[in-house]
């Protein structure tokens, strides 16, 4: 018997897994692309790109979504991300729906994102003739996600199907798709939101710093802090107050509320998530518009 | 719903506390060193998996509030009390036929380990997604009902659990609390349970545990109860806690899928993939199948720095030494323990098509990164799981499981799976449809060429063992090139030999045995002689490419 290694921890073993993931795709796909949300997942997921590939460059683009509506720290973040990484980086927008002034507002948020997420997605696949799209979406974030696959295929309109989907077995992904069909894949399948955390800690990975607590100007509404970021939200008569604040999940300005937050340093967003005992998407709208809301929206072709 | 009830509210947060969920100053370090176990659980319907799983999810406080609420009063509970069922349902389907249709993975984490739950449906029409969600568990838990005792639904999964090679069971005898928490009960369930492991023979599970629970109450569960005072054994968690992690394989035989070459400029050629078993160092001599092909590792780089050591299943980045021919789907191993190259091998395999085998098909056959064309070549066998008879078929169904021949087109470098999980196992794809037709994992490896058993050893049988025909080559040179030279090919994994003094008999007994004899001559002209063929050479490379190019040494198919 050789002599016996330390055992490998939780994060070193999830980082093995979704290299593998990564390197597999690269390597049985023509045309991957990479969608980066700018969110804290995406951070991670970026930097396991790069280490996948290391030293090479990452072999893919980034795809960004934008909504329009997304902060302006995040489209800044972006961009120096990008030029850091050496990353191709390509965006997408719904221009006939932002140009017709779509928002959740006027419509509901439900109506909101199939326009100017899920089609500017699905419009964005398709313009670029991506068939496969790497999404930093986990399994822990809500229900319907716990049953998707790791390799979660989708027929030529983007859809998925749950009951039709792929045994996915040891580490063999089956990669096959007809013309036309694609599969999106999600390397943190595994991990939680505290392994993401803990990850960018421990490899001091950038992130937006609307993550960390600062003073920042919010309007209130009993115990809703919304950003100022997007004007059509105040009330006649509403004035913003300065809150100490940070955003937990990173969404569309007029769709994610902030927390009241004292957590200015990573260590302390991990104390603080620890404390809390709601999960992560219950400040972003779109999960809570009914039952099962998440599952319908992926059968149309949403992350 | 409006934005403000989504909002979080802070006056409602509760610290967690340390014991139960792990103390917080063990999520806080950097240097965190949990580590992880993967499990699955199996049991029939309405024997109380979910419910089990909510229990730990809850006890263990990996559920967050929100999530609480969203089920208060629902499901098979009234008002102001929750289903924890309810917790792990997540499918529209599911909840309208009150049923889990499809694996789910459940996270939970204690101060000193994290563990990934495969949650898999009960019915014998899933038996797939049993198999998927036991491929990579370490340990499984199979339900009990303590009402009902061991019913097929039991056996089937116990059977499929251990085919899929995991090595723990843990037997949960639930509802304990509905039998008056009687010792007999727990006993018999045991005493008829274990005997049927027993008949498993070499798929016997290597560890089998029995904790008597109730999922509903709680006993035993994450603590341990008053209620039994006749056990004193561990609580579910417990035993989860202390179980082996089993990401071993550190101390096995090297093995290394090369999943794909990474070449951002001319001076450097690494070949990325993940560590399927064993350690590995820069310096260690290593042999590339199936081309044969022997090297050093130069480096092994991340992006964090060159490591000294890396080990299973950490993916990572080799440099060689030496300018060697490999590509995608290559298996890079420890030359004096190499896995075998073959195109026929004996595999279980489960059936997770709803169109049946058909022998006559091509399928695409994916082990490790490497994808070829194979046959089932023949059925030996299908087993009956609840009561493992070996039935004669012909062909297998949708969730059958059985033993088969396969034939690839090109060769696999394989070991069994009883040996390397990951080397071992494979999957069959439909070649129209897409779909993954069925998961195999390898039981027997036959030897190249004779897909039937035979008990005569031919010469190509000998050739494909040590990559060489039998013959004698003689060499002229110092001892230090001899010694070189015969290293070189001993590592490649060749049968060589190198006598002081041989008669005409010996030297013709040993070709004919395969071996490749070497003797020599000092001399301070490097030169190689076989048969009538003579050349110069310059180093041992030289001597490699003389023996190839006369076809005595194979060089290793190119795709």
């Amino acid at each position: 018997m050789a002599l016996a290694a330390p055992a490998l921890t939780h994060l070193q073993l999830l980082e093995a897994e979704s290299i593998h993931i990564l390197r597999e795709v690269a390597s049985e796909f023509e045309r991957p692309v990479m969608l980066y949300s700018i969110g804290k997942d995406s951070s991670v997921m970026l930097r396991l790109a790069q280490k996948a590939f290391y030293p090479a460059p990452i072999p893919f683009p980034l795809l960004h979504i934008d909504t329009g509506f997304k902060f302006r720290e995040m489209i800044e973040f972006r961009d120096r991300m990008a030029a850091a990484v050496g990353a191709e980086l390509l965006v997408w927008r719904n221009e006939p729906a932002i140009a017709a002034g779509t928002n959740p507002i006027a419509l509901d948020t439900k109506r909101c994102c199939g326009l100017l997420k899920t089609q500017a997605l699905l419009d964005g696949l398709n313009h670029y003739g991506f068939n496969a799209a790497f999404g930093g979406a986990r399994r822990d974030e809500e229900k319907s996600r716990a049953k998707e696959r790791i390799y979660s295929f989708r027929d030529k309109a983007g859809q998925w199907d749950p009951k039709n989907q792929r045994p996915e077995l040891w580490n063999l992904y089956n990669s096959r798709i007809h013309p036309g069909e694609s599969i999106r894949v999600f390397p943190l399948s595994n991990w939680t939101e505290m392994d993401v955390w803990q990850y960018i800690l421990q490899e001091d990975i950038p992130i937006v710093d609307l993550y960390f607590a600062k003073d920042r100007p919010m309007y209130v509404r009993e115990d809703s802090l919304l950003p100022i970021e997007q004007s059509f939200v105040a009330r006649p008569g509403e004035q913003p107050r300065m809150v100490r604040s940070r955003l937990r999940s990173l969404g569309c300005s007029p769709c994610t509320g902030a927390i009241r937050s004292d957590a200015d340093t990573l260590p302390k967003i991990i104390a603080e998530l620890l404390s809390f005992r709601s999960s992560e998407r219950a400040n972003r709208a779109i999960d809570h518009d009914q039952e099962g809301s998440m599952e319908l929206k992926k059968r149309e072709g949403y992350f | 719903m409006p934005i403000s009830d989504a909002i979080l509210n802070l006056e409602t947060e509760r610290p967690l506390e340390d014991g139960a969920g792990g103390s917080r100053s063990s999520f806080l370090a950097k240097d965190d060193t949990r580590d992880l176990l993967r499990f699955s659980t199996a049991g029939s319907v309405d024997d109380g998996k979910s419910t089990l799983i909510g229990r730990l999810l809850y006890d263990t406080q990996s559920v967050y509030e929100d999530q609480v609420r969203s089920i208060e009063g629902k499901g098979t509970t009234g008002a102001g009390s929750f289903d924890l069922a309810l917790l792990t349902d997540g499918l529209r389907a599911e909840r309208e036929q009150g049923i889990t249709i499809d694996v789910a993975y459940r996270y939970f984490s204690t101060a000193n380990r994290k563990f990934i739950i495969a949650d898999t449906p009960g019915h014998e029409q899933y038996t797939r997604n049993m198999a998927t969600g036991a491929s990579t568990a370490s340990l499984a838990i199979i339900l009990v009902d303590a009402r009902k005792g061991v019913l097929t639904q039991s056996r089937r999964h116990a059977c499929i659990t251990a085919l899929l090679g995991v090595p723990n069971i843990l037997v949960a005898v639930n509802k304990m609390d509905l039998v008056d928490y009687d010792e007999e009960v727990f006993n018999s369930i045991r005493v008829v349970f274990t005997a049927f492991f027993d008949q498993l023979g070499d798929l016997r599970p290597p560890h089998l545990e029995f904790v008597p629970v109730s999922a509903l109450t709680g006993d035993n569960v994450v603590n341990r109860t008053t209620a039994m005072p006749w056990y004193s054994g561990p609580s579910l968690l417990e035993h989860l806690q202390s179980a082996p992690a089993a990401e071993g394989g550190a101390s096995d035989a090297f093995r290394f899928a090369v999943q794909r070459v990474l070449r951002p400029n001319h001076d450097f050629r690494g070949f990325a993939g993940q560590i399927a078993a064993g350690t590995i160092r820069p310096g260690d001599p290593i042999l590339v199948l199936p081309s044969r092909r022997t090297s050093n590792i130069r480096s092994i780089v991340t992006f964090d720095g060159d490591l000294s050591a890396a080990q299973a299943p950490q993916s990572i980045t080799l440099t060689l030494t030496d300018e060697v021919d490999i590509s995608r789907g290559d298996l890079i191993v420890a030359p004096e323990c190499a896995a075998v190259a073959t195109k026929h091998f004996t595999a279980s395999l489960v059936w997770m098509d709803e169109k049946p085998l058909e022998l006559s098909r091509r399928y695409l056959l994916k082990h490790t990164s490497r994808t070829v064309q194979a046959r089932v070549t023949a059925v030996q066998h299908r087993l009956e799981v609840d009561t493992l008879e070996r039935k004669p078929a012909v062909t297998l169904n949708f969730n059958d499981i059985g033993l088969a021949e396969i034939e690839s087109i090109q060769p696999l470098v394989v070991d069994k799976y009883s040996t390397n999980r990951i080397t071992g196992s494979f999957i069959l794809i439909d070649p129209v449809t897409n779909l993954t037709a069925a998961a195999g994992m390898i039981r027997e490896t036959n030897i190249e060429g004779h897909p039937t058993t035979t008990n005569a050893i031919t010469a190509e049988n000998r050739a494909a063992r040590w990559g060489h025909t039998g013959v004698h080559i003689s060499l002229t040179g110092s001892t230090a090139f001899v010694d070189a030279a015969e290293r070189t090919l001993f590592l490649r994994g060749a049968f060589v030999v190198r006598p002081d003094s041989l008669s005409q008999e010996t030297l013709a007994a040993l070709i004919a045995a395969g071996a490749l004899v070497l003797t020599n001559t000092t001399s301070d002209n490097q030169t190689v002689t076989f048969g009538e063929q003579r050349a110069a050479v310059t180093n041992v490379d030289d001597l490699v490419h003389f023996l190839e190019a006369h076809a005595i040494l194979r060089g290793g198919p190119r795709q």
